[in-house]
């Protein structure tokens, strides 16, 4: 049974269109995350699910029951918001049940849940303050407590993390996670961080300009991008994108393109085709830098391209270096061992592992 | 000037600078100047006040004999008594103190309701924006700088109508019909500032329209309640022009006994009467001035300078 | 049907105050316009007659009397309180140790009302007995001061007592607007070596002219509206020297039973306030339309 359903959803602000034709479903114990670039309207519909907005067109379905005309308190969810939204006179104790005392849950009840709440995120030593007085990962954990309290079928989460500082922001993201495995919540996550959409969804929906690019699991946006925004949207950093044409050598496809006044030619026939191609078409490939090394560690002796490469620039990051090559009119990243010694101008040895790229179509961007 | 690191916050909290004018003016001189030209300012405007209270406090011969800014030789409190229990408002006697308790009965409910509705209103315009709210705050604001003379003859004609033309009741209704626009503004500029975010996370927690306000804004609006108190209570306490127009006789407020008192043409001016007056007619609120001017400043640069 | 109610809830509360307004404001504006239009006299007349209000009052050496007051009173007003406001507002944001308790001093005429205001500087002017007998035993005995019974001169005791009251209200406004410039565009100019009357002409005063904007937009409003302060001070005397188009209204209205001359020099003084109101509330709400 889906907890969540939206169904054609659409939103106009005035003849602007936020939100162009939505379907989504998710199962009990789901985390989805909404992610995209802003302006996407990954917030707009999530306010929706909420009820804090109304659809132009579509139905919303919780629990398989249409609740478009639901007001927010009705239709058994909770949302943790971006700047926390607590309340400034209260203590953490009256912020948290607030929403009980509103609908009148018997004092024992009250006290019960908060305890519960307050010893699963440790803010019981806060309880008496206000949250002028919490400092920002404090409020995050009031903000959560406040929804962890209602016990709702669905767990809505609009950018939470952006207001924390990185370290904050990593280790809020693992307790959001130790959360969902804990309790099996069903959430629905909005951020513009692809690495926090990677770390935490069961499932991710790429968004851009109000549709909904590509829905599956993280893996598989990964893997197998369905269009060169999703290609350089998720993963970071970005995926390498050359553009090329389609060719047969030795009565083989491969992928050709232009390199320092030659042809740098790339077998691709092991590649797995979704769409059938013209001879000679024009293409781009996509190659993530995990899969450019220096060729010492071979990913299963898969198909694979050695070439010398001249460095431009290199960055480490204590344990891996990636370095920028030229390469086909533009730049190639590799990931290499901080312990190698490249200097940039000095030519230097560039295994391609081809058994994970992805190609796409040159005009309309969709993967081939 | 300085020396070193720790004294860096004291160059960077340093005024425009005094030295490099290199027109032989020293800092010293320049500091005594600007302190001197401080005090002149300072004795302009206390003068008014300070004559004022003197004068109030002579004999009519000390008055008539002395010099304006000299100080009583002895101090009478006759003036005083008398502005408070028989000076004459016109035909009737009886000093200002039924005027100001006339004031006292026409401020009081009228602040509080204006207070009141500007807050609901403030809330609603800024919080729960419907289609044309926009429109009807622009109305409304507008509302608070039209010249009154407008609406002068039209009030007077809706009051005798309605039975209440010459009462407090009916002044406390002009004060209010007129306030509403200001005390708006205040609230919904102040409200505004408040994150919707919390708006929306009330009503996830399942509160409604009011439930929010009294439990989540009134909570946190002490510091525009007390402006827009002290501004509202300012302006009906020293109002003229509505006291005078919209009451008779015995329902007056004590700015209209006030100027009846002083422009009195019968007998003798008793200036000290009339300055003992005065000053009681000031007391209510300068002692609001006094005692919370912060907020009284803070109203009048939120109303005029865009809030 | 409970939702049918709250989502009309926040227009059903605000629907009785604006419905006042609209009667209250906007539906006497419409009843005071309409009668400058009729011959109403002692009592309000509903037959319309064109332009014979305007005409007559323009045809009344009274009205351009309390214009020409009107005029003068604004510009001498706005300006020396803009003077004085600005002046005091730069001294005062010298860091001075006092600056409170001056403050304080130089901002209570504003909680006064304007009768007493007008009172107290009546009594100040009082030729005989006031300024003019002090400055006269200081050992001037030719001294004159009698402006407040000079029908020549009565309209600036009208602007003396104003700026007194009003002027500490601008040096407010003023050092607020100072209070809010960047720090560091000062410290640039002091680098560059810009000497302080330099800072102050062309650096930091033009930055200040929105306040400039509002303060003569408030004061020109407070001038336009003076009843108050006349009416205690000179009550429109001598004779009617000091006349403005507000105590002109007043007195057609309610002791000359000319009631069509009232509604139309209403008229005339809504029409000069919405010139200058008008375009400033639109340019400020659309700012704060974010």
């Amino acid at each position: 049974m889906a907890v969540l359903q939206t169904s054609k959803l659409y939103k106009n602000f005035g003849p602007v269109e936020v939100l162009k034709d939505i379907n989504i479903s998710i199962e009990e114990g789901a985390f989805l995350v909404l992610v995209g670039p802003s302006g996407c309207g990954k917030s707009t519909l999530l306010n929706i699910v909420a009820g804090l907005e109304k659809a132009s067109a579509g139905d919303v379905l919780i629990d398989d029951r249409v609740v478009n005309d639901v007001a927010p308190k009705d239709r058994d969810i909770a949302m943790v918001f971006q700047s926390y939204a607590l309340y400034p006179t209260m203590t953490v104790e009256k912020n948290i049940t607030f929403g009980m005392r509103v609908r009148n849950v018997p004092r024992q009840e009250r006290e019960e849940a908060l305890q519960r709440v307050a010893k699963l995120l440790h803010i019981e030593p806060l309880l008496r303050r206000k949250p002028s007085q919490l400092s920002g990962g404090q409020r995050q954990r009031v903000a959560m407590g406040r929804a962890l309290v209602r016990r709702p079928k669905l767990f809505l989460f609009d950018e939470p993390l952006s207001n924390l500082d990185a370290k904050l922001r990593s280790r809020m993201r693992s307790e959001i996670k130790q959360l969902h495995q804990q309790f099996g919540a069903t959430i629905v996550y909005v951020t513009h961080d692809q690495t926090e959409a990677m770390s935490l969804a069961t499932k991710i929906a790429v968004m851009s300009e109000g549709e909904i690019i590509q829905l599956g699991a993280p893996q598989e946006l990964y893997d197998r991008p369905n269009s060169v925004f999703v290609a350089d949207f998720i993963g970071s950093p970005a995926m390498n994108l050359i553009r090329g044409r389609i060719e047969a050598r030795d009565a083989k496809p491969h992928f050709v393109a232009d390199h320092d006044g030659t042809q740098v030619a790339l077998p691709i026939d092991h590649y797995d085709f979704e769409r059938d191609l013209r001879a000679d078409q024009e293409l781009i490939l996509g190659i993530r830098p995990e899969y450019i090394t220096s060729g010492i560690a071979n990913h299963h002796g898969a198909v694979s391209v050695d070439l010398e490469l001249v460095p431009l620039l290199m960055e480490t990051t204590g344990f891996d270096q990636y370095v920028m090559f030229e390469f086909c009119g533009g730049e190639l990243i590799g990931r290499f061992s901080s312990k190698e010694s490249i200097d940039v101008g000095r030519p230097h040895r560039v295994q391609l592992d081809l058994s994970e790229i992805s190609l796409f179509d040159p005009e309309a961007e969709f993967r081939v | 000037m300085t020396s070193g690191h720790a004294d860096t916050k004291a160059v960077l909290m340093r005024p425009a600078p005094k030295r490099r004018t290199g027109r032989g003016w020293t800092p010293a001189l320049l500091r005594a100047l600007l302190f001197l030209i401080l005090g002149l300012f300072v004795l302009y405007y206390s003068l008014p006040l300070f004559v004022m209270i003197v004068t109030s406090l002579k004999s009519l011969e000390e008055i008539r004999a002395g010099s304006l800014l000299g100080l009583p030789q002895a101090i009478e409190l006759t003036s005083w008594k008398t502005a408070w229990e028989s000076a004459c408002t016109g035909v009737s006697c009886h000093g200002l103190k039924p005027y100001f308790w006339n004031s006292i009965l026409l401020v009081v409910p009228a602040v509080v309701i204006s207070t009141a509705l500007g807050a609901i209103n403030g809330y609603a315009i800024s919080k729960w924006r419907f289609p044309g709210s926009n429109v009807i705050f622009g109305l409304m604001l507008f509302g608070c700088f039209i010249p009154f003379q407008v609406v002068l003859l039209p009030m007077a004609i809706t009051l005798g109508t309605i039975n209440l033309a010459g009462s407090v009741a009916g002044l406390i209704l002009v004060h209010v019909v007129y306030g509403i626009g200001f005390t708006t503004l205040f609230f919904r500029n102040y409200y505004v500032t408040v994150p919707d975010e919390l708006v929306k996370a009330a009503k996830v927690d399942g509160a409604g329209f009011f439930a929010i306000f009294t439990r989540i804004f009134l909570p946190l609006s002490t510091p525009v309640i007390v402006v827009t108190v002290i501004w509202q209570f300012t302006n009906i306490w020293n109002d003229f022009l509505f006291g005078v127009s919209f009451s008779q006789g015995g329902s007056q407020p004590i700015t209209v006994a006030l100027n009846n008192i002083v422009n009195s043409t019968t007998g003798v001016k008793e200036y000290n009467v009339d300055m003992a007056a005065a000053i009681i007619a000031a007391i209510p609120t300068l002692l609001v001035y006094v005692v919370a001017g912060k907020y009284f400043i803070r109203g009048l640069t939120a109303g005029s300078v865009k809030g | 049907m409970k939702n049918l109610l709250d989502r009309h809830l926040p227009k059903i509360v605000v629907a009785p105050s604006f419905a006042a307004v609209l009667f209250f404001v906007y539906g006497f504006i419409g009843w005071t316009l309409y009668v400058s239009f009729t011959k109403s006299r002692i009592l309000p007349k509903y037959d319309l007659v064109g332009w014979l209000q305007y005409d007559k009052l323009f045809a009344t050496p009274r009205w351009y009397v309390a214009l020409d007051n009107l005029f003068v009173f604004t510009g001498l007003f706005v300006a020396i309180a803009i003077l004085i406001g600005l002046l005091l507002a730069i001294l005062l944001d010298q860091k001075i140790r006092a600056e409170g308790v001056i403050r304080t001093i130089y901002l209570y005429p504003m909680a006064l009302s304007f009768i007493v205001t007008g009172t107290a500087w009546k009594w100040l002017l009082n030729p005989g007995l006031g300024i003019e007998k002090v400055v006269q035993d200081l050992g001037f005995p030719d001294f004159k001061f009698d402006w407040l019974v000079d029908p020549e001169m009565a309209i600036y005791t009208v602007v003396m007592a104003g700026v007194w009251q009003s002027s500490g209200f601008v040096m407010a406004l003023f050092l607020a607007g100072l209070r809010s410039i960047n720090e560091e565009i000062v410290r640039a100019a002091q680098v560059d070596g810009v000497g302080p009357f330099r800072l102050y002409f062309h650096i930091i005063i033009p930055s200040l002219r929105p306040v400039f904007v509002s303060a003569v937009i408030v004061l020109s409003h407070l001038a336009i509206k003076s009843f108050d302060l006349v009416i205690a001070l000179t009550h429109g005397g001598p004779g009617y020297a000091t006349d403005m188009p507000a105590t002109f209204m007043y007195a057609m209205a309610f002791s000359r039973g000319q009631l069509g001359q009232a509604a139309a020099s209403a008229t005339v003084m809504l029409a000069t306030v919405s010139a200058v109101i008008i375009p400033y509330l639109y340019s400020e709400l659309r700012r704060k339309h974010d």
